[in-house]
């Protein structure tokens, strides 16, 4: 077997060693009868081309988003990836390198994980973020937990503009840690109310940015609203180019940004891996969770960098810790940095520029289509549509053509009737002028009679 | 209090002089600045055009202010980090004898399967009709895992091993509440990884920690002294994380199942056991696997990994959503309860799990099949077993053998040398090996944990043999300088972590910004 | 802050110590603590007006690689913080018994004094642990 070095030599060899005649005696200690008697029924090994036919097969049953119109987003967005990120993020010393506990041979990691840190911290507008979490949901939820921690107090507001997903994590960790959570149904086209229902209960106030139905607010009264009433203010962002375009959460008074960075160097992967951000004021990073890597010098006064405040986790803290957290998303946070440092100052804003405006282009063609309504006035590269049919209905009809349509908000919301109607759809870089063409098209004939 | 505090500020040292350079570099040891330092304002490593000018509809909210983000062409960025991949040790260069990790070997053909554009280019709210072989793959996977591991259900979405622990404790919390018979005690081993107490503690349950006997495994009288109706579960690995197989695991099941507690078991040493031994078989209700470990996906520097949790029939009802079901001939996806009565504790993460690891892992399953993966552990347990053998009269072994695929070591070999765990571990990398696991667990003093893995030589773990003893004598003979000094040529000689912690630095700030906050 | 004599100090098992002027008690951690802990990074200390009782969690003190709780060696009122250690841990490392106090009770309870060890027995009781 092609992984496996030992030859039965070599076995042979080691169980002298040892002192032992076979393997099973080293296995002694396992109850006779857990023992397996008879192979599991499993299928035997296989060489690399039968493996790459099965699994070919399955990814055949697959239709890919970029090889047909495509028109999702709702948390997940296809942008062009460099060649670049890919070559580099396969490179044996990042690929197959382990957590960078021992920092002298582990300089590489440590220093693109500061690198991401900072450039973190720089698109939010915040002052310091952590080495990255699993994805912007959980991060979300880890958010709430903290400024439940900050604010000591253990309730909080999650607007409706909220990415169900995020809401629906945060409620289950808030079942089982015990805070409370209080939901705004979700208003799309409506503006939304959320100062009236801060006081000295609320922990914190959580909004998206843009937020689910695409919808672009400034948050820098509700912010000023929070802080008043000694409450923090949470800011997703669940499309990390939009920052390259937007006024960052950090300039509005946002207390803790997360967001999912899959836009930046990761492909779409049906859901995962993602990469989690997560960045705050510099008072309270000691309430963050999260891997954390801080600047330092070596014995001979050079400059180096190591994982740092390990206290708040949970190998060292274990019950206290912030969280239980231990992995964060290396290699996805080394594409995103990869991918940002590729695009720099110039490229992050242009990349956005050009995402808006495949939008707006997009909104336009839309809006002139029977049966069709833009809801939104405000997007960055997602917006909402009204149809004359069920969104989910149409959807799935486009999907036989094949158009990836968008996605219907009763994938969200199933049961709620007014929302039954309505499409989000979203367009970047990748969106061609004939993709939109063939869904203008597409939309136009089922939406007659 | 916790005695486990040890040196983290190194002493200085000067350079050698005959090794000092111009640039700094020392041959193919390149210095490399932050990617901050290398900014060539108005450069992009990416061509773009910038689009015609058009009415925005970002409601007055478009970005005034510059980032400060540094600009770079595609051959700079190329070079920054292939200069930083320089400076990391990884598995493909070398042994990491890490316990409890299962630093294995990577295969390349999982790289090439996950970018497979039907499975890389899928986005996770497609119509299902478009998606039937992400389904199927992920149900593929979750069948592996069942028979592997012996247990009906599977939840796929934790992201990681921690994650899937709390998915473990949360069912099992669920499950209890659903009964009517909530609980407030969990058990935990002494010896336990440090997410056990803090997923339990997170979830609410006071931690009762369980002593380990002579021969480090639990003590069965203290833990059945504790067990009572306040328990909701115990928390065990097994193998434990002294290398050592639970003999009485059979016991400690029955008896916790008999005062109606649940067990849950860390997965995270499933390589000793995989293909030989049922989790399922030895009373298990709950058990988090680690992709990233017995099933060879990549440790990427810290992730991503994958934490799918096999589950006991009661626990089963209340796995975490989504579901993938397979009914008549398709496959779906169940994201939300549509029933009355579904009793899955709720989401856990966005979307569906970690597909991009599922693929690897599938790739690595199905390249072995169940003879290879029986192999595995008969391998890994072998490796550890040679090592135990060939370093037990240099080293000193925490707990009689045999061991399973990981053996314990404490620093009483080191006693009155001068020279620490710590140290002993720094001199192996200038030996060219990254250090075992050490100082955990913290049933031993100065502990050094060793895994090998079944993708190791022969030869490599002679090598491992001949280094590790000959330091070990260099220690013994009164020779602690060249231990504390040491690393002498790794990319950085020891860090000032005492220094990072108490002055903490989390972000590149320009010079302007820096002097102005001058220490 | 002046340097007790040694003599007056009293210890509890967890390695606090105590040390009495009325009825203000100022406490801290030993010297064999620091030792134990390694360079100390962070010290989370309590509200001023905070009451605690005698073996009430009360204090956390941090350094590189372990965390470590600090009880109340008797129970009073908390009516001061030794707020340089916020800028400099490192003085409970340097001078655990001097400069590193960490808070100042008014003392609820005299009695509990009597319980706690002095420098005799808690040097005696050290050197047993290891």
């Amino acid at each position: 077997m092609r992984y496996l070095p030992l030859t039965d030599r070599d076995r042979e060899t080691m169980l002298k060693a040892i002192g032992v005649g076979s393997v099973e005696d080293l296995f002694r200690d396992v109850p006779e009868a857990a023992r397996l008697k008879k192979p599991l029924d499993l299928p035997p090994h296989k060489g690399e081309l039968e493996v790459e036919r099965i699994l070919g097969r399955m990814a055949a049953r697959n239709v890919p988003a970029g090889s047909v119109p495509s028109f999702l987003g709702a948390g997940a967005y296809r942008h062009h990836i460099p060649a670049t990120v890919d070559h580099l993020i396969q490179r044996g010393e990042f690929l197959t390198s382990y957590t960078p506990y021992q920092p002298e041979v582990t300089q590489g990691t440590l220093q693109y994980l500061f690198e991401f840190q900072t450039q973190v911290a720089l698109i939010t507008g915040m002052e310091v973020a952590n080495a990255s979490m699993y994805d912007g949901a959980t991060a979300c939820a880890e958010a709430v937990t903290m400024a439940n921690r900050v604010t000591r107090r253990h309730h909080a507001i999650l607007s409706g503009g909220l990415h169900p997903h995020y809401r629906q994590v945060t409620e289950t960790l808030g079942r089982f840690i015990g805070f409370e959570l209080e939901f705004c149904e979700p208003t799309p086209g409506e503006e939304e109310y959320l100062t009236d229902r801060i006081d000295e209960r609320t922990s914190c106030v959580v909004v998206q940015y843009p937020d689910f139905f695409g919808h672009v607010t400034d948050y820098s009264k509700l912010a000023e609203a929070c802080h008043a009433k000694g409450a923090l203010l949470v800011v997703v962002v669940t499309e990390i180019v939009a920052l390259g375009a937007l006024t960052p959460p950090g300039e509005m008074g946002a207390d803790i940004v997360v967001a999912e960075g899959q836009s930046l160097g990761n492909a779409l992967n049906f859901g995962g891996p993602h990469v989690g951000l997560f960045a705050t004021r510099e008072k309270l990073v000691r309430q963050m969770p999260g891997r954390l890597c801080g600047e330092t010098v070596d014995a001979e006064g050079a400059r180096g960098y190591v994982l740092t405040l390990s206290t708040r986790e949970q190998h060292i803290r274990r019950e206290k810790a912030t969280s239980n957290i231990c992995t964060n998303s290396g290699l996805c946070a080394l594409a995103f940095t990869i991918h940002l440092s590729l695009l720099g100052e110039v490229g992050y804003g242009r990349l956005a520029r050009i995402n808006h405006a495949r939008a707006v282009k997009l909104a336009e063609k839309l809006s002139a289509i029977a049966g069709v309504e833009v809801v939104n006035r405000t997007f960055f590269n997602e917006f909402t549509l009204r149809l004359k049919k069920p969104a989910q209905w149409v959807v799935e009809t486009l999907a036989e053509r094949p158009i990836l349509a968008g996605v219907p908000v009763s994938r969200f919301y199933a049961g709620h009737d007014s929302l039954a109607d309505l499409l989000l759809v979203a367009a970047t870089e990748t969106t061609t002028d004939d993709d939109m063409d063939a869904l203008c098209s597409a939309l136009e004939e089922v939406l007659q009679c | 209090m916790l005695k486990q505090g040890r040196a983290t500020r190194p002493a200085s040292s000067e350079t050698q002089p005959d090794q000092a350079t111009v640039s700094g570099n020392r041959g193919l040891q390149l210095e490399e600045k932050l990617i901050f330092e290398l900014d060539s304002p108005g450069s992009c490593g990416v061509d773009l055009e910038e689009p015609e000018v058009f009415e925005n509809h970002l409601g007055g909210l478009e970005r005034k202010e510059e980032i400060g983000l540094p600009g770079l062409s595609e051959p700079e960025v190329i070079r920054h980090y292939t200069r930083l991949s320089q400076k990391n040790y990884a598995i493909d260069a070398g042994l990491y004898p890490l316990g409890s990790c299962t630093m294995k070997h990577n295969p390349r053909l999982n790289e090439k399967m996950a970018r497979l554009p039907g499975f890389s280019d899928v986005h996770p709210l497609q119509p299902e009709s478009t998606v039937q072989g992400a389904l199927e793959l992920i149900d593929t996977v979750a069948s592996w895992l069942k028979v592997l591991t012996g247990l009906p259900a599977v939840a796929m979405s934790p992201g990681a091993g921690a994650h899937g622990e709390l998915c473990g404790m949360m069912a099992i919390r669920a499950a209890l509440e659903d009964r009517g018979d909530p609980r407030r005690r969990v058990l935990v081993p002494s010896s336990a990884h440090g997410t056990n107490p803090a997923t339990a503690a997170a979830l609410g349950y006071t931690v009762d920690e369980v002593p380990e006997r002579e021969d480090g495994r639990v003590d069965l009288a203290a833990l059945e002294a504790r067990l009572d109706r306040d328990v909701a579960a115990i928390m065990l690995t097994n193998p434990n994380t002294c290398g050592v197989f639970e003999r009485d695991i059979v016991k400690i099941a029955n008896l916790v199942h008999e005062v109606g507690a649940f067990f849950y078991c860390d997965g995270a040493n499933f390589n000793a056991l995989v293909g030989r031994v049922r989790p399922g078989d030895l009373g298990i209700d709950a058990m988090h696997l680690n992709l990233h470990k017995t099933f060879s996906t990549p440790h990427g520097g810290g992730g991503p990994g994958s934490g799918p949790v096999v589950l006991s029939e009661p626990l089963a009802a209340f796995a975490p959503f989504p579901w993938v079901v397979h009914e008549g001939g398709r496959y779906s996806l169940r994201e939300a309860a549509e029933a009355e009565g579904a009793k899955s504790f709720g989401r856990l993460k966005g979307f569906h799990g970690q597909m991009g690891m599922f693929v690897r892992a599938l790739a690595y399953m199905l390249s072995h099949g169940g003879d290879g993966l029986a192999q595995v552990s008969a391998d890994a347990v072998l490796s550890a077993n040679y090592l135990l053998a060939r370093l037990q009269d240099t080293l000193s072994v925490s707990f009689p053998g045999p061991c399973m695929h990981e053996v314990l070591f404490d620093d009483r070999f080191l006693k009155g040398t001068g020279v620490t765990t710590l140290d002993f571990a720094k001199a192996l990398i200038d030996e060219g090996f990254h250090p075992m696991t050490m100082y955990f667990p913290l049933v031993v003093h100065g502990a050094l944990l060793v895994e090998p893995t079944e993708t190791e030589s022969l030869e490599s773990l002679d090598q491992f043999i001949e280094v590790v003893i000959a330091l070990a004598e260099r220690a013994k003979a009164g020779d602690a300088e060249y231990f504390q000094a040491a690393p002498r040529f790794a990319p950085r000689r020891r860090l000032d972590e005492t220094r990072a912690a108490r002055r903490p630095i989390l972000r590149y700030k320009p010079p302007a910004a820096r002097s102005e906050a001058a220490e | 802050m002046a340097k007790k004599k040694k003599s007056d100090l009293l210890y509890t098992q967890e390695h606090e110590w105590v040390s009495v002027e009325d009825d203000v008690a100022t406490c801290g951690i030993s010297d064999y603590a620091q030792q134990q802990l390694g360079d100390v990074v962070f010290v989370e200390l309590p509200e001023v007006g905070k009451t605690v009782a005698q073996s009430e969690e009360i204090a956390v003190v941090e350094s590189v690689k372990a965390a470590s709780d600090i009880y109340a060696p008797i129970s009073g009122e908390v009516i001061e913080v030794n707020d340089a250690l916020e800028d400099e841990p490192g003085l409970v490392n340097g001078d655990p018994t001097g400069e590193g106090w960490f808070f100042r009770l008014r003392i609820e309870n005299p009695e509990e004094l009597e319980g706690l060890m002095d420098e005799d027995a808690y040097q005696d009781y050290v050197e047993g642990l290891d």
